[in-house]
């Protein structure tokens, strides 16, 4: 099932090695080297495997790895160790401008703090992905301002992030991360900074766009939501996956 | 529009970090201020050189009844002496350009116009001057041939070459201009290493910015791009700074000198040439050490 959202012509077109899923993750290690011989071993052999289309929730205490995964997965990183396949494609093979069209076209990007230009306003942030890949500047702004319509932020859009609340600045990175239809969105606790109400207004906001075709994995520690969703769960602890569950809720026997 | 965006970028870099910018343009000035003037003074020597050495000679100094060089203890040289030396001299004829030969009156009349008012020439005599042959060269740094040739022959006291009387000024030039050289080189790394240290620093403190440029996609390209393109414009402007220096260090110092002696010196016309050069090495360093300053402090 690889590859049939509307938009595939956009993909980096790649012979699919692990048919059918978007993710392939395989004994996927990160050390972060911290000088004077410590090291730090993020992420211990993770193997896992992301259907088209999945709602993955990525779970587990603080420091058990859940960002550093998020990371790699959405090509921030390198691996120390072991394989990651994206729409069938060996990301260790790809050069840093592919990795970068890569993060351009085909990942979406949200993340707790938000990670959005303070001097810009949400139409410029919401912009920025289409300024660095050349889009014209007349389908730039009409594809923005129908990505800001989409989260609902259309009388916002001219404000910047500091005179927007918290759920309606996680709204325009949203509106950010969708504005070039990128096959996935990988949200890194996307409502850590947000209220109960708002944070389920996120999510339910990502589950709509889940349910367009797009691909979402989000790290979380929020178990509330994640017994709402009734998605996947991957568990992660002491950088290990220690669960993989569909239909899952945090508090489910181990 | 994109090329546009980047340049506003780039203003808004080098705006709030303009006292970076400045350093980084006052020490690249001073840098490239030193090594034109290590280059101009090199220039000026050459200039001399070319001058001076076309008009120095080799003074074939002749045996008088009062001199007491060793050569001449058989006396004063023979009419013989004098003729032989003389033909022999015009034998060498591509390299012996001219002969001038100087007698004891016309050595003294020269010696009383040089030195007008000296009280410690006042008592010389016309016999007491030597009689010479000037030879000028057509090559003078074949000065060694007349001399080998000249020096223990008959009726010759003396070979000396002019040249050995402008060699330690051309020395002191030369060393002077290599002094310049040297200071600009230690210049030239204290400004690769500000413009290293100002990378990053400036990419540190970027950090957040180049995080979300990575993270939309842009390529490692436009992320570099600024950090280039701001070290290019605070340098290009000092080493603008220091060749409008050095214009007018020649065009108004040197200037001034020339009217007053009469040395051949380099004009603003040496300053235009060497310029192109300066920018070049100039330019070409600040990119190499942004490139790999970038590489090692710039996550893309
Ligand atoms: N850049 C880094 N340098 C060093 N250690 C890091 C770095 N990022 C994360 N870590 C360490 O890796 C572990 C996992 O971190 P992280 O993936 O951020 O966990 P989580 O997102 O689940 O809270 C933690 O022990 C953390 O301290
Ligand atoms: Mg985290």
């Amino acid at each position: 099932m690889a590859l049939e959202s509307i938009h595939s012509e956009e993909r980096v077109q790649t012979a699919a090695k692990p048919q059918g899923d978007v993710i392939v993750v395989e004994d996927l290690w990160r050390t972060y080297d911290m000088g004077s011989e410590q090291q730090v071993q993020a992420l211990r052999g993770v193997s896992m495997r992301i259907k088209h289309n999945e709602y993955v929730a990525i779970m587990g205490p603080s420091g058990s790895g859940k960002s550093t995964l998020m990371n790699l997965i959405g090509c921030l990183d390198t691996p120390s160790q072991g394989r990651y396949w994206l729409n069938g494609q060996l990301v260790s093979e790809l050069d840093d401008d592919q990795l970068a069209r890569i993060r351009n076209k085909e990942i979406g990007f949200v993340f707790q703090t938000f990670n959005l230009l303070s001097r810009a306003t949400a139409l410029h942030n919401v912009e920025l992905p289409l300024i660095y890949n050349g889009t014209p500047a007349a389908a730039r702004l009409e594809r923005a301002k129908e990505s800001l319509t989409d989260v609902g932020l259309e009388t916002r859009m001219y404000h910047k992030p500091n005179e927007l609340s918290g759920g309606q600045r996680q709204r325009v990175a949203i509106a950010r991360a969708l504005v070039n239809r990128p096959s996935i969105i990988l949200a890194d606790e996307p409502t850590g900074n947000l209220d109960p109400t708002t944070s389920l207004d996120i999510v339910r906001l990502l589950d709509r766009i889940n349910r367009t075709g797009t691909t979402i994995v989000m790290a979380t520690h929020d178990d509330e939501i994640v017994d709402q969703l009734r998605k996947r769960v991957v568990e992660l602890n002491n950088g290990e996956l220690i669960r993989d569950q569909h239909r899952g809720v945090y508090g489910a026997q181990r | 529009m994109r090329l546009q965006f980047i340049l506003s970028e780039i203003w808004i870099g080098l705006r709030r970090n303009l006292s970076m910018a400045i350093s980084v343009a006052l020490v690249t000035m001073v840098s490239v201020l030193f090594l034109g003037l290590g280059v101009l003074s090199q220039r000026q020597v050459d200039t001399m050189k070319d001058y001076w050495y076309d008009r120095v000679q080799v003074s074939i100094f002749l045996c008088t009844a009062k001199s007491d060089l060793p050569n001449c203890s058989a006396g004063a040289v023979t009419d013989a002496q004098r003729k032989e030396i003389r033909s022999q001299l015009d034998a060498m004829k591509p390299l012996v350009r001219s002969v001038f030969p100087e007698s004891q009156q016309q050595a003294y009349d020269r010696l009383k116009a040089q030195y007008k008012d000296s009280p410690s020439y006042r008592d010389i005599k016309p016999e007491q001057m030597p009689e010479s042959f000037r030879v000028q060269l057509s090559d003078p740094t074949k000065y060694d041939v007349i001399t080998s040739s000249f020096i223990g022959a008959p009726g010759v006291g003396d070979v000396q070459d002019q040249r050995r009387i402008l060699d330690p000024l051309f020395n002191v030039l030369r060393g002077l201009s290599y002094g310049a050289l040297s200071l600009a080189g230690l210049m030239v790394l204290c400004s690769v290493l500000l413009v290293a240290t100002t990378i990053r620093q400036t990419a540190f403190s970027r950090r957040r910015e180049t995080g979300i440029m990575r993270l939309v996609g842009a390529s490692a390209f436009i992320i570099q791009l600024p950090f280039i393109l701001e070290t290019l414009v605070a340098t290009m402007v000092g080493t603008a700074l220091a060749i409008g220096l050095l214009w007018a260090m020649v065009k108004y110092g040197i200037g001034y000198l020339a009217d007053k002696l009469p040395i051949n010196f380099i004009t603003t016309a040496d300053v235009l040439t060497v310029s192109p050069w300066l920018t070049v090495i100039a330019a070409g360093l600040a990119m190499l050490t942004a490139w790999f300053t970038l590489r090692r402090y710039l996550r893309v």
